[in-house]
């Protein structure tokens, strides 16, 4: 008898493209939304995944990425406002081989559906997430979102927000997440790598788009993803890779006692032996907090997988308590069930 | 102590109440008690009734715990209105329970507990044993906590874990009472405490020296006799509401094939549905406990379209929470079984106490046309047979359903007559054939309207489902007024359908009278029995009981027209009439109710239908 759950996703006996995932319905986003990119990114990635098509699976919540399962042709639930986290939890758990992938965005899991963005984490349910956080309510027309920078203008928050906005790397490591990864819309390439990754990441895979609301928050990424200063204030992350950035690649990252700080090659004898190799794979995830909460200006923003630790996934732990309680339990139907414990016959 | 023989009373039926203060141990020594009575041949059913906290402070009467069971030779519908003994371990019990005692009735004290530091506690100025307040009940005061010292004296057991036992003397008492033997629970000490060899010992010294001193002491004069009643041969097993819906849905997915998936958050009383459906991993069940109640039923939700049998358990405040995701599964079309065990409301309520106040909610409780089934069981027992038919409706009309039980079916317990899984109706549920030419999302079947149910996995069904309106047949997201027209139609003539595929609606009585009992879900115990009183005194008076409310049976007009008079009895302030009067307008309608947290009494019902039957 297998004692080992085969929780293997299906793959394709055939090649797939592109076409194999796009939907017939009209794409309905803004003209120059970010989450036109995302859409071609995710059309890219799925055949390289290699997975059948019939097992791959969207769920979303409200706003406007949560459109995205009409625009993908995969098997999908456009669930309510905050709960698809929940939702991806009961299809995962209740089929294991299927590829589960949640759109939402920074109001959807960050407020609404806080406590289900925690939970999933924190179990470490293998779905994807792509968190679309472009700062701002779009669906609804403009309110301040629990990502909105501090102190910016938006309908509800005529005079400025008085809110400390959440940093979701924060979240996601402060709630145990065993992967987080960050990119930029305008940048697919880097998109669909990360996507590949969170794909293969077995457990709970929180990618952070920094999208761009081109009606409600344009440019609010602006100051670190302009082509003209991105590569200065931003930092790709690769696994074993010293970390380098600069449009001349002349600064870098280091550990001085228990903080980071940049420097610059060649300057005060820097060199690159001084600076930080990335380790995404490591269990702890005091590094990768501080990489996740680095922010412009005194930091570059990390992209790029920050985290990708291995632990046990929930549902391959469901797995293996029900064979387990197979090979070992006495009730092996109901009818064994309705005669345990207790009874008697009455003639 | 001289030994006397005692006088042997015949009895139908016996009501016994066991309270004491909540760590005594009052539902163990009831459990124990009505094990012994099943394994004796006698009927009977059960209520524990315990307060909210865990530990309220000791010998008030907010700690008060107590067991009620009603053991008979004929059938017993109802755990019994007063009891004929009333076990008290300690002055709060007594005061607490002493009008829960019929006039006469056999109440048995530890007498030790009765000092002045606890007499005080429970609010008696002086002691109720000694100033006649007890005058009108056969009165024994046992030196419980003594003797139950002196018992396991020989044992090398202190005194505080010795009194931990006391509850046992006080049951052995009640088994000399009754003239049953100690036999069964000597095995469930050896059973429970099979490493512990001293405290198996003390508590059968302890169990032994009660029956013992009951047989000894002169204060018992009399002895019960309850003869075995008469039940439909079979094999039997004692069960709670609670554990009984759970095992209805174990059933119902072995039936289906549909992997059961539970997704719950603990809430009095319906947490023992997600306790013991968590004990089955064996037969696959997968139970998932949820962050919150909106996370239980939005897993549950995603566990349906992925093809589980989906459940989701809770009371009154958790439905409240799992509205919008109800309507979420209303719009999809997705079986679902949402299983409300009701306890006293609005808000947190009366947790630990049992009402009939969530039926608007079940009906109405969403935004939108967003019908769904509704189903109410009406019996400990039964709830394992209508949570198997809620599953089969759900699956089988892809809709959710509600199934309504309350606190009161739900930890009470009743004897049980074990079905065989194979004897169980059939559940077919539709599911979507791989690469089906003819498939469409909301193509839909002309007999049930249910739309097929296409597993994720499946070749060649990729499709979507949501909360936005969907075009007919298709299931693209459409905002055309006259589809939404269509689509609420739809949804509604769907759930009507059902109607064709329940049972009808049973009259117990003659089909046309005086008066009509009409009455739903956990109250047909002291209703039946009421009736049925009253019917053997000749009275023109029949019964109509409703377990399917949403749609109600197709034959309910020809049922309410036979009679002058309609009552509808219930546990809240008349919501069922107010459903009977909407749906079935014409009729006479009177209506019963009572919202105090308790059940009806037989003897408030015989008297409320005397009046209306007298009333011309």
């Amino acid at each position: 008898m297998n004692n080992q759950p085969n929780l293997t996703i299906e793959r394709s006996s055939v090649e797939l493209t592109k076409e194999d995932f796009v939907s017939d319905q009209m794409v309905k986003w803004c003209p120059g939304c970010g989450a036109h990119a995302i859409l071609s990114s995710v059309a890219n990635v799925f055949p390289k995944i290699g997975y059948r098509k019939e097992n791959f699976m969207f769920v979303s919540g409200i706003g406007c990425s949560s459109r995205f399962p009409y625009y993908v042709n995969t098997y999908g639930i456009h669930g309510i406002h905050g709960r698809a986290a929940a939702i991806a939890s009961g299809v995962k758990i209740s089929n294991p081989h299927l590829s589960v992938w949640v759109a939402t965005g920074d109001g959807d899991s960050m407020a609404i559906g806080g406590n289900h963005f925690i939970h999933i984490i924190r179990r470490n349910i293998d779905v994807n997430i792509m968190l679309f956080n472009n700062q701002i309510y779009g669906l609804t027309k403009g309110q301040y979102s629990p990502t909105t920078p501090m102190g910016s203008i938006t309908k509800t928050s005529p005079q400025g927000t008085i809110e400390h906005p959440f940093n979701p790397g924060e979240l996601v490591l402060g709630a145990q997440g065993t992967f987080f990864a960050r990119v930029i819309d305008a940048v697919p390439r880097l998109m669909t790598e990360v996507m590949f990754e969170a794909a293969k990441h077995d457990g709970t895979s929180v990618v952070e788009i920094l999208q761009n609301c081109i009606i409600f928050a344009d440019k609010t990424h602006d100051s670190i993803t302009n082509k003209e200063h991105r590569d200065d204030r931003t930092i790709v992350l690769r696994n074993g890779e010293p970390m380098i950035f600069g449009k001349n690649k002349d600064k870098g990252i280091r550990l001085n006692g228990t903080r980071l700080e940049v420097v610059t090659l060649g300057e005060n004898g820097v060199t690159e032996d001084d600076l930080l190799v990335h380790d995404a794979y490591q269990q702890d995830p005091g590094i990768h907090l501080m990489l996740a909460k680095m922010s412009y200006p005194h930091f570059p923003v990390a992209l790029g997988v920050i985290r990708s630790a291995m632990y046990p996934t929930y549902d391959d732990m469901v797995e293996d308590q029900i064979i387990y309680a197979k090979a070992n339990q006495k009730i092996k139907n109901v009818d064994d069930l309705l005669n345990s414990g207790e009874t008697w016959e009455i003639k | 102590m001289v030994k006397t023989k005692s006088n042997v009373i015949q009895k139908d039926a016996v009501v016994v109440k066991f309270v004491g203060d909540s760590g005594d141990g009052m539902q163990l020594s009831g459990t124990l008690f009505s094990d012994t009575a099943a394994l004796e041949g006698l009927d009977l059913a059960t209520f524990p009734d315990y307060p909210a906290e865990i530990r309220a402070p000791h010998n008030t009467i907010a700690g008060v715990s107590g067991f009620q069971v009603h053991v008979g030779a004929k059938k017993i519908e109802t755990t019994g209105d007063l009891c004929d003994v009333l076990v008290a371990m300690n002055p709060a019990s007594l005061k607490a329970n002493l009008k829960w005692a019929k006039p006469g009735a056999t109440i048995i004290v530890d007498e030790n507990a009765f000092d002045e530091a606890a007499l005080k506690k429970s609010g008696y100025a002086d002691n109720p044993l000694e100033n006649g307040t007890l005058s009108g009940y056969n009165l024994v005061k046992a030196p419980v906590t003594l003797l139950t010292r002196e018992a396991v004296k020989h044992l090398s057991i202190d005194n505080k874990s010795a009194e931990r036992s006391k509850n046992m003397f006080a049951l052995g008492m009640m088994y000399h009472l009754f003239g049953w033997g100690l036999k069964h629970t000597f095995e469930f000490f050896e059973k429970k405490f099979k490493n512990k060899p001293d405290v198996i010992a003390a508590n059968k010294a302890v169990l032994e020296a009660g029956f013992n001193y009951a047989e000894t002491i002169e204060a018992l004069a009399s002895v019960y006799q309850v003869s075995k009643a008469k039940m439909e041969p079979g094999r039997y097993r004692n069960i709670t509401g609670n554990v009984a819906t759970a095992w209805g849905f174990l059933a119902a997915s072995e039936r289906s094939g549909r992997p059961l998936f539970l997704g719950s958050y603990p809430i009095t009383p319906a947490t023992e549905i997600l306790i013991e459906l968590a004990k089955y991993k064996s037969l696959g069940a997968k139970v998932f406990q949820a962050e919150d109640e909106i996370a239980g039923i939005c897993s549950a939700i995603g566990a349906s379209y992925t093809g589980s049998l989906a459940l989701t358990s809770t009371s009154g405040p958790g439905l409240s929470l799992k509205s919008e995701a109800i309507g979420l599964a209303v719009m999809t079309e997705l079986p679902l079984v949402i299983v409300n065990v009701q306890r006293g409301g609005p808000s947190t309520g009366l947790p630990t106490k049992s009402e009939q106040s969530d039926l608007y909610q079940a009906l109405f409780g969403r935004n939108g046309e967003c019908p769904v089934v509704v189903i109410a069981a009406s019996s400990s027992a039964n709830c394992f047979y209508y949570a198997y038919m809620a599953s089969k409706i759900a699956m089988e009309h892809m809709t959710p359903v509600i199934l309504l039980t309350d606190g009161y079916l739900g930890n009470g317990s009743q004897l049980f007559r074990i079905p065989k899984v194979a004897e169980l109706p059939d559940i077919k549920p539709p599911i979507a054939q791989p690469n089906d030419p003819d498939f469409k999302p909301y193509r839909r079947n002309p007999e049930t309207l249910a739309r097929k149910w296409a597993l994720p996995g499946t070749e060649g069904l990729r499709h979507r489902v949501g909360g936005l309106e969907k075009e007919d047949i298709f299931g693209n997201v459409s905002t055309d007024p006259l589809n939404h027209q269509k689509m609420v139609d739809l949804r509604e003539a769907k759930v009507q359908k059902v109607a064709e595929f329940i049972p009808e609606q049973e009259i117990a009585g003659a089909k046309e009278g005086d008066v009509l009992v009409v009455s739903w879900g956990g109250t047909f115990g002291p209703v039946s029995e009421a009736v049925e009183a009253l019917q053997k005194e000749g009275k023109s008076i029949s019964h109509a009981h409703f377990n399917y409310i949403m749609p109600l049976p197709k034959n309910t007009a020809n049922v309410l027209n036979g009679f002058k008079k309609v009552i509808v009895c219930e546990l809240n302030s008349g919501q069922f009439v107010n459903y009977l009067k909407m749906t079935h307008p014409g009729h006479n309608y009177l209506k019963y109710n009572k919202v105090q947290g308790l059940p009806f009494t037989v003897t408030e019902l015989v008297n409320v239908f005397n009046a209306t039957l007298e009333d011309k």
